[in-house]
């Protein structure tokens, strides 16, 4: 699913095909041959596709090409995908391939490597071509910082026009698409072109490996840049048939900041002109099914919000308190109920696990700090997470209704989360369905102790003397 | 015999499970008819108050209880700031938090909201049950039962204990009426054991609300009655020297109250009457020792000695008093007194609308029925049903024989019970409060309730068993026992009524009896004197059906009433307000929307300024300094707000400034029509601010003493502050800036803001948010500065070189 875009692009390509033979060879002697990069700037998550022609230069077979990313880049990276393509034209098919941080030494400058592991080792002179995305976040920077609620939103992005690399390139293109016409100011590094919303850097020829020349391109983007600081979500099962999800967010305008009056009425009355860069609405996708959705902050209920349910999904429309400017923050919660069914399983060996999606509902956002928790039920054991991507774990104990030992909950945090990363992940746990009565037996005996204290009470006389 | 014994034990036992169970089911009914506005709205604290007594909550349960008692609230009356822990009745507070806690350690993990939103129901429901325990000491277990299920649902109390109304006044009325049980049951039983309960009840209430000294004046009132109608017992003595005793050491406990327990005019009634008791026990104790002839000498010596003490002490204590300037007493108890005191020196008192006088009306709409059963029920407690009913048979029988009146006489003559006369103090004494304040028709609703629970209960006591005599079925149905047959149909009303006091034990044996012959005779012709006696206080059956019919509709329409009032009128939050148009609800949350705005988009130790109103709601919910707000005791700080919203802009300004306000929010209802904003409440303002700064003057803001917005305006109230900030550019919604709630166009539209700017307006306009602009002389320079770096044309095409970034 989350190759899909990749797809897309891959056809407009030309297509290599590439026989695959064992051969061995330093992995420092590969050459690209051609590079291609688009780089998508709609919306405040920056999305870049770079289509790479490796080829081996070297002697032996290598199985490992690096990417390099400037330090800047790799602090706001929020994915990095790779893949293969093999077959021919129609028959195209992508093969993801494993895309892992390289630790220290750092390149010159302190660049920093990713490196992609091909399915199988790349001979002498042999070619094979990459499919990479990556997804920057906070790569935008605001210019002018803050903004009047009439004006537009200015931002700068910075990048090379050359593509950086640890190895040498032959030939190298760079596509800007900018979300409207309107471009301020943009670095020229001959030859550059500008054709409505793309800007074109290159081609460029023979640039030596760690080559770097930026550009800096100053442009309008009116997208809300809808950023969430921190969202908890907690997911508590209950095998009486309820999973009950709460989503806390803390969420904040990242755009340029708004400097002065906020004018109510010119925000009515102007709608299109006023606080474009604002935003009012905002839509999470929730799982189909959903019930009991409820929308509300630390002051009550918040009466704006829409849901329409269908057979795929649900869509909840809403809108915060007030509507969000640069700089404005707000927090709401967002919980909702879903039936067990569709999301609990038993696996083969017993164990049951649950089937959720990670990452956030709200659409075209981003997450800097994804808390999951996932609340087992009162009494689960041996609770492990399969998780597609790197995360942190712990687990945590949490008492709810009547509880006595209380509940184990694994916590998955995240930082940095986008949209690519709503894929689904799982949670394995022991369960022995004879704790489901521990509660109702407590109450029960509860309630019996207490009229057996009544009758002891009436029939027992207590006076030490009679009268 | 015996298994006539074992019958009426099982009845006994029926009759006691049957009213535990009305009893659980006058609880489930007193909660739930509050729970409207949770399902019409939402679950969420409510009005004004009960924003402070939440966030006062909320630090309890955070920081514990020492940090509470040494809570100095920063956030409120800047720069003054206020100590909660010793100025705020902890009582309501201590019975959620304690609430909380309980639960949360029993792992259920309810929000401090909520439990906060339902405490008042709970409560109610302990309410309602507390008055059953009372009217069952007056009365029985009957006129409790009916007593508890009108208080269940009694507007007044409804009004003030809806789901989310988190008030004082919540638990108060709990505490109020179980205090006076347990004093009746003191003044009934003589026990030390209640009599402790009793000061503990006490101790309850004067931690819950300033109310409580309606208790320590109405129970030394009543132990005077008492006295000086000569029913004086070791019973009344228990039941007050040692609620006076302990109940004011533990009142002075209570911080807010301290010292005031002992030094102020409230409570000098209960030690006044205090040692009128201990004088009475001596005379009563000396009777008891010496011998008549001895008695009368002893009574004139000490009766000369005393009178001298006497005087010498009463002449310190009006001393005392008068050195004090509101001779010791508080401004709201002075306005009790003197129904006119408010308004003549209090502006601030006279401002909240709660504290005016009600119109009858309200009476109607808070009481309803229990105003017309209310006579009846003093009546009835009076004397007793049987009278009543003897007065109406005597209208419906053409002659008056002796015997009837015979009867009568013997009635009346049979003395008043103590717990009857203090249900009558109470209500005469509620009535008279409640008709200086509105807000005490609070007090009024238990009293109306018990008495008319009285009325109702007794009414339908006379009729039904009117009916029951009459009813020829009975006998028909079973002539050969038919003496058995109507004893048990008589038995269980009797066991109802098992806890009767004193007075009503006589007839009810008698009543036994006689019913027993009655059905007897029911067979045969009643020819003799004595059965004639008997039938006096049967009523005609059809009267008494058609009566039944009547008091029925009576309960119907009060139970329709009641629930209306819960549901239209007392529910609605008044943070959220709706409104029906003809494409459905509409819902006006502004007032959150400024909330929420303030607490997540300005610093953190930034001060609010506002009219006093929104000061909780300020704190509570956008977590923002305030500088006056609802808890109104430091007049001159009030006066000073006030003075900066009825000032031109400039002078505001400064005011403002000086008291480092940096956002100044208005409430305007102009555009939608909302009547209770700022605007309207201006007059008060100005009276405020000028009681204190004389240059305000009322006068200034009224056109011939009318008080107008429109062209015909004053000068003054067209420049003044709060009409520059309720009409700022509000010409631009319609074009001729005409005001929904005031019905008119405004009368200057096109102005300009020079000192302040406009930061945040609410979706329907209700409040508007301003910031005070930095001052003059740094103002140049950074508007310069801000300007040139806000021009993007300045950066426009250039070919950018930026060193590269690492």
């Amino acid at each position: 699913m989350a190759m899909e875009p990749l797809l897309r692009i891959g056809v407009l390509f030309l297509f290599l095909h590439l026989s695959v033979l064992v051969n061995s060879s330093p992995s420092h002697h590969l050459q690209i041959i051609n590079a291609e990069r688009r780089i998508d700037l709609t919306s405040h998550i920056i999305k870049v596709y770079l289509t790479l022609k490796v080829e081996n230069l070297g002697t032996s077979p290598t199985s490992e090409v690096r990417l390099a990313f400037s330090p800047a880049e790799a602090e706001h990276l929020a994915v990095v995908k790779a893949a293969v393509t093999t077959g021919k034209r129609k028959k195209k098919t992508y093969v993801p391939l494993d895309v892992k941080p390289v630790g220290p030494p750092d390149g010159p400058n302190g660049t920093k490597f990713f490196s992609v592991t091909l399915l199988t080792p790349l001979g002498k002179g042999e070619t094979t071509t990459l499919e990479v995305l990556y997804i920057l976040t906070h790569s935008l920077e605001p210019f002018p910082v803050e903004i009047s609620q009439s004006e537009s939103q200015l931002v700068y992005f910075r990048d090379s026009a050359i593509l950086l690399s640890p190895y040498h390139v032959k030939q190298q293109t760079t596509f800007i698409k900018t979300p409207r016409s309107r471009v301020e100011s943009f670095t020229v590094v001959e030859p550059t072109k500008r054709a409505g919303t793309e800007l074109k850097y290159g081609p460029y020829d023979d640039h030596t490996p760690y080559s770097y020349s930026p550009v800096l391109v100053h442009f309008e983007n009116n997208n809300p840049f809808a950023v969430v600081e921190e969202l908890e979500r907690e997911i508590e099962i209950s095998h009486w048939g309820s999973i009950q999800v709460i989503e806390r967010y803390r969420l904040t305008h990242a755009g340029a900041r708004h400097k002065g009056v906020f004018s109510r009425v010119e925000y009515q009355t102007r709608s299109g002109a006023s606080g474009v860069s604002s935003f009012k609405h905002l839509l999470a996708k929730l799982p189909p099914r959903v019930h009991s959705v409820y929308y509300r902050d630390e002051i009550g209920n918040i009466s704006s919000s829409h849901l329409r349910k269908d057979f795929l999904k649900s869509e909840l429309e809403f809108e915060p308190r007030y509507p969000l400017f640069g700089g404005w923050k707000s927090t709401f919660l967002i919980g909702y109920g879903l039936p067990l069914q569709d999301f609990l399983f038993e696996s083969p060996d017993g164990k049951r696990y649950l089937n959720f999606t990670y990452g956030c509902p709200l659409s075209d956002t981003v997450v800097d700090k994804l808390i999951i928790k996932v609340v087992l039920p009162e009494g689960s054991k041996d609770p492990a997470a399969v998780i597609p991507f790197q995360v942190d774990q712990h687990l945590e104990t949490k008492y709810s209704y009547l509880d006595i030992v209380g509940r184990t909950v694994v916590v998955l945090e995240k930082k940095n989360v986008v949209p690519e990363h709503n894929i689904p992940f799982q949670v394995y746990y022991n369960f022995n369905p004879i704790f489901m009565l521990a509660e109702p037996l407590m109450l029960a005996s509860v309630f019996f102790l207490l009229f057996a204290a009544s009758v002891a009470y009436l029939h027992v006389d207590l006076s030490i003397r009679k009268s | 015999m015996a298994a006539t014994d074992a019958q009426t034990s099982l009845r006994h036992a029926f009759g006691n499970v049957l009213a535990f169970f009305i009893l659980i089911l006058i609880g489930v009914l007193a909660f739930s008819i509050r729970l409207f506005s949770v399902i019409k709205y939402e679950s969420v604290i409510h009005e004004f108050d009960p924003y402070f007594n939440y966030r006062v909550t909320q630090f309890l349960t955070k920081n514990g209880i020492y940090d509470f008692w040494n809570w100095f609230d920063d956030r409120t009356w800047y720069p003054l700031g206020r100590v909660i822990g010793g100025t705020v009745y902890p009582g309501l507070t201590l019975t959620a938090g304690t609430l909380w806690w309980i639960l949360n350690s029993l792992n259920i993990p309810l929000s401090v909201e909520t439990v906060c939103v339902f405490t008042a129901p709970i409560f109610s429901a302990f309410a309602s049950w507390a008055t059953y325990l009372l009217t069952k000491e007056v009365k029985g277990p009957g006129a409790g039962l009916t007593a508890a299920v009108l208080l269940a649902m009694v507007p007044s109390y409804i009004s003030r204990s809806v789901a989310g109304s988190y008030d004082n006044e919540a638990v108060a009325i709990f505490a109020l009426i179980f205090t006076f049980y347990l004093y009746i049951k003191t003044l009934n039983t003589g026990s030390l054991f209640y009599a402790t309960l009793n000061s503990i009840a006490y101790f309850y209430m004067v931690c819950s609300w300033g109310g409580y000294t309606f208790i320590i004046n109405l129970i030394p009132m009543h132990a005077l009655l008492c006295i000086v109608t000569g029913r004086y017992s070791s019973r009344l003595y228990i039941a007050y020297a040692p609620l006076i005793v302990l109940g004011t050491l533990l009142a002075a406990l209570v911080p807010v109250v301290g010292f005031n327990a002992v030094m102020t005019s409230e409570h000098f009634a209960s030690f006044l009457v205090f040692i009128l008791i201990h004088v009475v026990a001596l005379v009563y104790y000396i009777k008891g020792i010496l011998s008549p002839k001895m008695f009368k000498v002893a009574v004139a010596l000490v009766v000369s000695g005393g009178l001298a003490v006497c005087f010498a002490m009463i002449a310190v204590l009006v001393a005392m008093v008068a050195s004090s300037p509101t001779m010791g007493w508080s401004g709201r108890s002075l306005s009790l007194l003197d129904p006119t005191y408010a308004s003549k020196y209090i502006p601030i008192i006279a401002s909240v609308s709660e504290h005016q006088p009600p119109t009858w009306p309200s009476y109607f709409m808070d009481i309803n029925v229990l105003a017309f059963l209310v006579p009846a029920g003093i009546i009835v407690s009076f004397f007793c049903a049987k009278i009543v009913c003897l007065i109406f048979s005597c209208y419906s029988v053409e002659f008056l024989t002796k015997s009837r009146w015979s009867l009568l006489l013997q009635a009346c003559f049979s003395p008043l019970s103590d717990a009857s006369s203090f249900v009558i103090l109470y209500i005469v004494t509620s009535v008279y409060f409640s008709g200086v304040m509105v807000r005490l028709m609070l007090v009024l609703a238990p009293a109306a309730c018990i008495l008319s629970g009285i009325a109702l209960s007794q009414a339908f006591d006379v009729f039904t068993r009117s009916i029951k005599l009459q009813l020829p079925s009975l006998s028909i149905d079973s002539p050969v026992d038919a003496g058995d047959g109507s004893s048990e149909s008589v038995v269980p009303d009797d066991t109802v009524k098992t806890d009767k006091t004193e007075d009503t034990q006589k007839e009810r044996t008698s009543k036994k009896s006689r019913s027993r012959k009655s059905s007897s005779e029911s067979v045969e012709k009643p020819s003799s004197k004595s059965q004639i006696k008997k039938r006096l206080s049967v009523l005609p059956l059809e009267t008494s059906i058609i009566a039944i019919v009547l008091l029925v509709l009576l309960g119907a329409f009060y139970v329709v009433h009641s629930v209306w009032a819960a549901a239209e009128a007392y529910s609605a939050p008044s943070i959220v307000l709706t409104s029906h148009s003809h494409d459905g609800l509409h819902v006006f949350d502004d007032f959150r929307e400024a909330y929420a705005w303030l607490s997540h988009n300005t610093e953190v130790d930034d001060k609010v300024a506002s009219w006093w109103d929104y000061g909780y709601q300020t704190t509570a919910m956008a977590n923002r300094t305030v500088i006056v707000d609802n808890n109104t005791w430091n007049n001159t700080h009030i006066a000073t707000v006030g003075t900066a919203m009825s000032s031109p802009e400039k002078a505001a300004w400064e005011i403002f400034h000086s008291l480092d306000v940096k956002y100044v929010l208005v409430v305007f209802g102009g555009l939608v029509g909302y009547p209770s904003d700022d605007i309207n409440k201006f007059l008060w303002m100005v009276r405020i601010g000028g009681g204190v700064f004389p240059h305000i003057k009322e006068p200034d803001y009224l056109r011939d003493g009318q008080y107008r917005i429109d062209n015909m305006a004053t000068p003054t109230m067209l420049n003044c502050l709060m009409y520059k900030l309720s009409y700022y550019r509000f010409v631009e919604t319609d074009g001729k800036a005409f005001d929904r709630v005031r019905r008119t166009e405004i009368g200057k539209k096109h102005f300009k803001l020079t000192h302040f700017e406009e930061v945040f307006t609410t979706h329907h306009w209700m409040v508007r948010i301003y910031k005070l602009k930095p001052p003059k002389n740094r103002i140049r320079g950074k508007t310069k500065k801000s300007k040139s770096k806000a021009n993007p044309k300045t950066v426009s095409k250039r070919k950018e070189l930026k060193r590269n970034p690492f």
